[in-house]
């Protein structure tokens, strides 16, 4: 950010922030809790062993406090194996892409050179859930990243509404492994250059992969492998591209829709798979893998904020547990504590620092608060959360845990006090004036539900991810794809941007594309053509 | 924290207790994705990372041009485009963080759009944003330098039959040098030896106990002084004796020669100017890069000449200013020199590479010619020549050294003619391509 200088402000109204206060606490059991006499382990060596035992203490206290989890495996990995995983986004099975490979020489050398630190942990939504520890790592570290990932995200996983909707949590792994050995198999058979042109223009387009509404199909290795086998059999036997169009007409006989009562389609590659005039069958399968892979890490695009809280909320709470019963000593609470202060750092937004919102502290903040509601509530919070004052914290965190993704719950949870602490406050960027930001609201009673709401739609996913759909895809001699952009706000898309997804949707279209953005009345603003 | 007493139902019921849990060590797990990725990238920037791996090269002393390190390339092809929304149109909202003391209705410069966000991770490059930098191995940028290229098929065939002495690892001896001694086993021998020693004492004492009980007289007598004195033996047996001695023990062993040296011979005369120096270090590189990629370590002997001949190190022979005539003949014969003395015998792979402009005198030349011929290509593996004519070569025609080496006639002898950097790689890549077996 550079920096801002505040220039037209009202001089005669009255600033009364006070200096950000930060109280710097010593960690303190509880009083009156009962304390082993000897912590589980001291000092930051560990052995898998000692990790089991601390394992088995989390295990007692989460079980204690009604989390629920799917069984957990960790793995024990060195630091080149962590940078391995992290390149395929944490998984590991995957197909291989340079784009991977990108990944991982940019993170080597951030590593190398001591830019940047490695992920403490990863964890896996497969069940078993897979959570791996770096053996890098101190014992203080190690048992937080156990919390963390082994009970916080896990029991995320298997409680929240859109990971059990969207994503088989036991299935992916075998499906990756299938799609590991496709790509493998084209690459032998069609040649790596294909094979990568088709996965760039997927990858591409992956954002609009995903079925946002409808469940997906489970995934099934045995069922993909046997559709493939018919898919490319029929292919062999009548596959004439100059004919392709014929057989497509024919399936789609009963119903055919015809230009005008065309229903649009938010999956653009599912209907590119389903309906590229000139795909060939194994190119239509890449589409498919990259779809599947999409959706699967779909939901996780959508609750960074409550994953991530939710996770840091739960170590936070199990550490302290920890440190109660007395199972852990003063020196392995500080240092974890240190660790978590600096996960959950929020720089303001004039830091150099500031990247954005940190979806650890907001998230981690939204959570402590609805527990600090439940036990400690203010007349400020019996007004906002009546339901929530009062009442048992741990169903309260589960219920949100299990009923929210980020935007949800932003609107539901966010409270005064959060933004209070945060100080959020609200910015607006208008199109009359491209000189300035004005502050359209702050954290005072005018501004908390402004404030809220934004924030909210700030996290939705049409924010970042510009919506498309298609619109209509022509059936005639020269079978044109229309995509649609609606235009919210006057908030056009990035002409180069628009220039190049084209070019990708065009390489497996064959046909022409064209991309028009509307605005809410249908009226077109604006055309893009490859 | 405080009023939540335990839940009902006790603790560690859930599904999370019920013996699942396990810690895998995965750590010994052989690297593999990773790579495999890697190399995919690579595979697809090959070009642009070429590029830049010549750029580094550039910078390089001589023996350092093989390491691997940092490459940058440009970032442009490297991009994966997503769909975005211009932040130029429209009006949108945002919240953030930190407020210090702005009040609703307050308005603040917009930041301008050149104005830096790209500081912050890479200090110091302007372009940082547009170019990706990562450090390549020293076998991915060797891979990458000597894709397709073999050493000349003469060298190949000698390759397999050379063969050397060298010692190797074999078992333990009991004589050695005190530097080889193992206490370890030492020591274990030792015990070895007083265990096995205190036995047989023990059963020899038992037996002539037996004995003693069965007799009397003188005889007893001397039974029990061998008794004592054995006693006596068995409680002093010695810690350490000579035979506990264990030495690694090393064994000669037959190993096809792996040594080469490489001799860069130099024209430094007047007539050669950094530019034609630079072009000659460009090609010693290379050839240094590539040697040592077959045979894992190289030496390098720098030999520059004006009328007269001397061995200098890397940083005098490619930057120290010389004037002077120029001589071949003394450089071939101080190599010839070189060769007999340090890197003679079957074991030495001995290179040769020669940078000239190609200035001699005619007599000069043939000398030259017939010391090649005769002496020193016997003793080598190859003889490259580079010709470096003067970029201003009014006169198009060869240079006298080339023209002088037109009497060499034989497989281990090749030659070049180099005119600037472009072609410098292609005459390195026609000198050592893989030959077509005939």
């Amino acid at each position: 950010m550079t920096k801002e200088k505040p220039d037209r402000r009202d001089p005669d109204k009255p600033r009364p922030w006070p200096k950000l206060l930060a109280r710097p606490t010593v960690p303190m059991p509880r009083p009156g809790a009962v304390r082993q006499a000897q912590p589980i382990a001291t000092g930051t060596e560990w052995t898998l062993g000692t990790l089991e035992r601390f394992d088995k203490a989390i295990a007692a206290h989460a079980g204690r406090m009604g989390l629920d989890t799917y069984p957990i495996q960790y793995e024990m990995i060195t630091a080149s194996q962590m940078l391995d995983l992290c390149s395929t986004v944490g998984m590991p099975v995957h197909y291989s892409h340079w784009s991977f490979g990108k990944l991982l020489l940019s993170q080597e050398h951030g590593y190398r050179k001591g830019m940047t630190g490695l992920a403490y942990e990863i964890v896996i939504n497969t069940n078993p859930s897979i959570a791996y520890l770096m053996e890098t790592n101190t014992l203080a570290l190690q048992v937080l990243v156990m919390a963390h990932a082994g009970y916080g995200h896990n029991a995320f996983f298997k409680s929240n509404y859109l990971f059990r909707q969207f994503t088989q949590a036991d299935a992916i792994l075998d499906y990756l492994q299938f799609a590991r050995g496709f790509v493998q198999e084209c690459e032998e058979q069609y040649g790596w250059r294909e094979v990568e042109a088709v996965l760039d223009c997927c990858h591409a387009l992956a954002a609009y992969g995903v079925d946002r509404y409808r469940r997906p199909q489970r995934l099934s290795v045995k069922r993909e492998r046997a559709r493939l086998n018919d898919r490319l059999k029929f292919a062999e036997k009548h596959y004439n591209p100059d004919f392709a169009h014929l057989h497509m007409r024919e399936r789609d006989e009963p119903g055919a829709p015809a230009a005008d009562v065309f229903d649009p389609q938010e999956n653009l590659l599912y209907f590119i798979e389903k309906h590229a005039p000139k795909l060939p069958p194994w190119q239509r399968e890449l589409v498919r893998i990259v779809r599947k892979v999409s959706q699967y890490f779909y939901p996780q695009r959508l609750t960074k904020v409550a994953n991530e809280g939710a996770a840091t909320f739960w170590h936070y709470t199990l550490l302290n547990e920890l440190y109660d019963s007395g199972e852990v000593d003063d020196g392995f609470m500080l240092e974890w504590l240190a660790n978590h202060g600096d996960v959950v750092a929020q720089p303001a937004f004039d830091s150099p620092n500031f990247h954005g919102l940190n979806p650890y502290a907001l998230g981690f903040s939204i959570y402590r608060d609805i527990r600090r509601i439940c036990e400690e509530p203010t007349d400020e919070d019996r007004q906002w959360f009546p339901n929530l004052a009062g009442s048992r914290w741990q169903e309260a965190i589960a219920f949100a845990m299990t009923n929210f993704k980020d935007d949800s719950l932003i609107e539901q949870y966010l409270s005064p006090k959060v933004m209070r602490d945060m100080r959020l406050f609200l910015m607006h960027d208008s199109e009359e004036d491209r000189e300035h930001y004005t502050v359209r609201a702050i954290h005072n009673e005018a501004g908390y539900t402004r404030v809220r709401q934004a924030l909210a739609a700030q996290y939705r996913s049409e924010a970042h991810i510009p919506t498309l759909v298609v619109a209509r895809a022509s059936d005639d001699a020269e079978r044109a794809l229309l995509l649609q952009h609606r235009v919210e706000n006057g908030r056009m898309l990035d002409a180069k941007s628009a220039e190049s997804i084209l070019g990708f949707v065009k390489q497996l279209w064959v046909f022409d594309v064209v991309l028009e953005e509307v605005d809410s009345d249908g009226t077109r603003l604006k055309i893009h053509r490859t | 924290m405080a009023q939540t007493p335990g839940d009902s139902g006790g603790s560690g019921s859930g599904p999370i207790l019920a013996g699942l849990l396990r810690i895998v060590d995965r750590r010994s797990d052989p690297p593999g994705r990773g790579a495999i990725n890697r190399e995919r990238f690579i595979r697809r920037f090959k070009d642009e990372i070429k590029r830049a791996a010549d750029e580094e090269f550039g910078k390089r002393s001589i023996k350092d041009v093989g390491r691997g390190g940092r490459i940058s390339i440009p970032g442009r092809g490297l991009a994966e485009p997503r769909l975005v929304h211009d932040d130029d149109s429209g009006s949108h909202d945002f919240v953030l963080p930190g407020n210090r003391d702005f009040l609703p209705g307050d308005s603040i410069d917009r930041p301008r759009k050149d104005g830096g966000q790209g500081d912050g991770d890479e200090p110091g490059s302007g372009e940082g944003r547009d170019s990706f930098a990562f450090a390549l191995s020293r076998e991915e940028f060797l891979a990458l330098f000597f894709d397709d290229l073999e050493l000349p098929n003469l060298e190949r065939t000698r390759f397999g039959e050379m063969s050397m002495q060298r010692m190797r690892r074999g078992g333990y001896s009991r004589e050695g040098l005190p530097a080889n001694l193992l206490p370890g086993m030492t020591v274990r021998m030792g015990i070895a030896r007083r265990i096995a020693l205190r036995g047989a004492l023990a059963e020899r004492i038992a037996e002539l106990e037996a004995e003693c009980a069965g007799c009397n007289g003188p005889r007893r007598d001397a039974l029990i002084e061998e008794i004592e004195r054995l006693r006596k033996r068995r409680g002093s047996l010695p810690f350490l004796e000579d035979v506990d001695r264990r030495y690694r023990s090393r064994v000669p062993t037959a190993a096809p020669s792996t040594r080469a040296v490489m001799l860069c011979l130099m024209d430094v005369s007047g007539s050669m100017d950094e530019r034609k120096k630079d072009l000659a270090k460009r090609f010693f590189a290379l050839l240094y890069l590539f040697l040592e990629r077959k045979y894992g370590h190289v030496d390098v002997v720098f030999v520059r000449h004006t009328e007269t001949a001397e061995e200098v190190d890397e940083q005098r022979f490619f930057h120290d200013p010389q004037t002077g005539g120029t001589l071949v003949h003394p450089a071939l014969e101080l190599a010839y020199h070189i060769i007999q003395g340090r890197f003679a015998g079957p074991d030495w792979n001995v290179y040769l590479a020669q940078a000239s402009d190609g200035d001699c005198t005619v007599e000069d030349g043939h000398r030259s010619a017939a010391f090649i011929a005769q002496e020193l290509l016997p003793l080598l593996r190859y003889f490259a020549y580079i010709d470096i004519p003067s970029s201003s070569g009014w006169f198009n025609r060869a240079s006298d050294l080339w023209q002088s080496y037109d009497a060499l006639q034989s497989p281990a002898f090749a030659r070049r003619a180099v005119h600037d950097r472009n072609d410098i790689w292609p005459v390195f890549r026609e000198l050592f391509a893989r030959k077509q077996a005939a």
